[in-house]
This record gives structure tokens, C-alpha cells and sequence, in this order.
């Protein structure tokens, strides 16, 4: 079975994880940027990331038949400092054109602060003024929900953006409501300890539909497993899920959303 | 999409699972009695203790959406942006209003 893993954070693995990806039927990723675990002392720290992201990776992935794309931004756990946040904003229109980046992500707020906040309202506007998909991340625990609404006004604020292309990811039983009834793209990830489980994003699935949802391993440096997307995809089969459904929520909507941008193509 | 399978395979499919977590909560609220307080002078119990106890109320109301209620409850029900969040970069897990 063939699936897209629409959000996984490749530099924190090992070869090994691309080749076991491989093996479970992953065709293509998309990597949006986001924190490495430290803060990163100045721009130039991003500039090399942005590299890595739009040249090592897609070697790597290449090695193993997976197609590799990402997302650039200042992610927002990096965002409190606006003047080191606007001199990689600047940086991101540099690396827009090349051929593995899919638009703006994963932008959005972590602890809920004006000054996140505002360095989200600038890449929202830098997406709109380059007709840039959007890829967005919502907060952790407690600070989801007000996170996950302040960022859909933020969106609408801006005026220019339509819902549709944007995702807004890592939603839960508390939030994927509000975000698929206006308009946004919803992703699940799952997490072992946070975020959800397998089961609950397939409970979720029967709960709220299939239509504008997609299921991520968002695996990176912390507790996280790369092959979860096939993971689930077990659990819907467990359930007794058509073949039909499965390949509905782990490859084609994938596909639908971020075909959206012309330099995305997977067969199938 | 509804859920294929009969109330009966849920019960087969998930039920040692769910029994194994049940009894997770439960021997670590028996752990945390049998711990020593690190602050003697502290009278109050940990407000993500406080608000397990409250989620641990959910559970037993007979009505579905337990799973969103209480995520809500463990949610910081605020809508003002945090005036800075220099400094801080992780979350709690609940929030330190978040009991009743
Ligand atoms: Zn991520």
C-alpha cells in the first residue's frame, strides 16, 4: 500500500528510518521547517537549514524512491525574538523557487504571545504575496485550543487567503470541529504520549469524516515513530475500513491538498 | 464514516487495552500517595492532579464527546495573546485554572 507522509521532520532521523518508510510503502513526504531542539543564535543558522531541507534531504530521500518536500518559515517557538525573525523571514523569498517547496510552514504560535503572533501575521502576508500554500502548527496541550482560534483570525484578518489552502495541523477531538467548518484543511499527527493516538485519529475519522484530512507521523528528534501513518492506516483496517477509505485519507487527500502547489507529483 | 465493527468487537478488539490503562491511572494515584511531599509546607495538591481528578468525572458521565470534554477541561480557556513567552517554550498539560 502506498502512502504520503505529509509531515515528518527528516533531518532528526536516520537512513534507516527513509529505508523502513520506504518499505511500508511511503512515496512521498513533505518536511515543514520547524525548531531543532535549541534556539539557533542568528540567521545564518536557518540560512544552512534551509539548505539542508532544499538539497541534502531530497538526496537522501532520492536514495530510497521517496519523493522529498518542505515548507520554509520562522517557526513560532523561534519567533519571541522579532528582529532574528525578520531577517529569516527575509531570507525565506531566496530558497521559494526551488523545486522541493511547497509554501509557507509550519507557521502558527506555541505559547500564545503578541510578538508569536505578529511574526504570524507576517509570513501569513508573505504567503499571500507569493500565492504560497500554507502549512500551520498549532500549539501543545492546554494552549491549543485558544492557539488554534487565534491563528484561524489571524488568517482571515489577512483577507487574501483562501481556507482551502491551508492545512492546520496537529488538531484533536477539541479543535478539528472548529477548523473543518471553516473551510481549513485539518491534519492529525500521532504522537505516542501527545497529540493522538492511531486509535483516536480513527476515531476521529468516524466521528467527523474523511473529507479535508490527513494523518502525519510529525516524527522528529523527541518521542515520535516514523512509521505510524502506516500504523494507523492498520488500525483502520483492524476496524474494518475499506481498502478504498484508507487509501482516501493516506495518500489521495494528501494529494489533493498539496497538489495544489504545481511542483507536487506523485503517481497514483 | 461510522464505525464498521459491533459494539461486541469493540469490546473484544479494545477491552484488555483499555483495562491496562485504567489500572495505570490508578496505581499512579497510589503512587502519589505513597510519596514523601518535597515541600513540607506545601497544603495544596498540584493543580494537574486537581484537574485529573476532574477529567477522572468525565469518564463516568453517560453521554459521548468524553474525549473532547475533557481536552477542554485541560484547556486554557483565555482568548488574550500572553503578553511575552520569553523564556518559556514547553505547555503543562492542563491548565492551572483548569479544575472546577
Ligand atoms: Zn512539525
Amino acid at each position: 500500500m502506498k502512502y504520503i507522509d505529509p509531515h515528518i521532520h527528516m533531518v532528526s532521523r536516520t537512513i534507516d528510518d527513509y529505508q523502513r518508510m520506504a518499505q511500508a510503502g511511503c512515496v512521498a513526504l513533505t518536511e515543514p521547517a520547524f525548531w531543532a531542539g535549541f534556539d539557533r543564535r542568528s540567521s545564518e543558522g536557518f540560512y544552512d537549514y534551509f539548505r539542508q531541507l532544499t538539497v541534502v534531504e531530497p538526496g537522501r530521500a532520492a536514495g530510497y524512491g521517496i519523493q522529498h518536500y518542505c515548507w520554509l518559515c520562522i517557526n513560532p517557538k523561534e519567533a519571541e525574538d522579532l528582529s532574528l525573525a525578520r531577517e529569516v523571514i527575509s531570507l525565506i523569498p531566496l530558497f521559494l523557487e526551488r523545486p522541493n517547496v511547497l509554501g509557507i510552514g509550519e507557521i502558527g504560535l506555541n505559547k500564545n504571545s503578541k510578538n508569536e503572533l505578529t511574526i504570524l501575521e507576517e509570513q501569513i502576508a508573505l504567503a499571500s504575496e507569493y500565492n504560497e500554500l500554507i502549512l500551520v502548527h498549532t500549539p501543545h496541550l492546554e494552549d491549543k485550543l485558544k492557539g488554534t482560534k487565534l491563528i484561524m483570525d489571524a488568517i482571515k484578518r489577512n483577507g487574501n487567503i483562501d481556507p482551502g489552502r491551508v492545512l492546520i495541523d496537529h488538531v484533536e477531538e477539541h479543535t478539528v470541529e472548529i477548523v473543518l467548518d471553516q473551510g481549513f484543511w485539518a491534519g492529525m499527527t500521532l504522537y505516542p504520549d501527545t497529540k493522538c493516538t492511531p486509535q483516536r485519529a480513527v476515531d476521529i475519522l468516524e466521528m467527523y469524516g474523511n473529507e479535508r484530512l490527513w494523518m502525519n507521523s510529525a516524527g522528529d528528534w523527541g518521542p515520535s515513530d516514523p512509521l505510524s501513518v502506516p500504523k494507523a492506516c492498520n488500525e483502520m483496517a483492524r476496524r474494518g475500513h475499506t481498502q478504498a477509505e484508507i487509501e482516501k485519507v493516506s495518500f489521495k487527500n494528501p494529494k489533493t491538498f498539496l497538489s495544489q502547489c504545481s511542483k507536487f507529483k506523485v503517481d497514483g | 464514516m461510522s464505525c464498521p465493527i459491533t459494539r461486541e468487537r469493540v469490546v473484544e478488539l479494545y477491552y484488555l487495552e483499555h483495562r491496562a490503562k485504567l489500572l495505570d491511572i490508578a496505581a499512579f494515584l497510589d503512587r502519589l500517595d505513597r510519596a514523601r511531599p518535597g515541600d513540607e509546607t506545601a497544603s495544596e495538591e498540584d493543580f494537574r492532579i486537581r484537574s485529573l481528578r476532574e477529567a477522572l468525572k468525565i469518564l463516568s458521565e453517560n453521554e459521548p464527546g468524553r474525549a473532547r470534554r475533557v481536552l477542554e477541561l485541560f484547556s486554557d480557556p483565555s482568548m488574550e495573546p500572553l503578553e511575552s513567552a520569553a523564556g518559556l517554550k514547553g505547555a503543562f498539560g492542563t491548565y492551572p485554572g483548569g479544575d472546577s
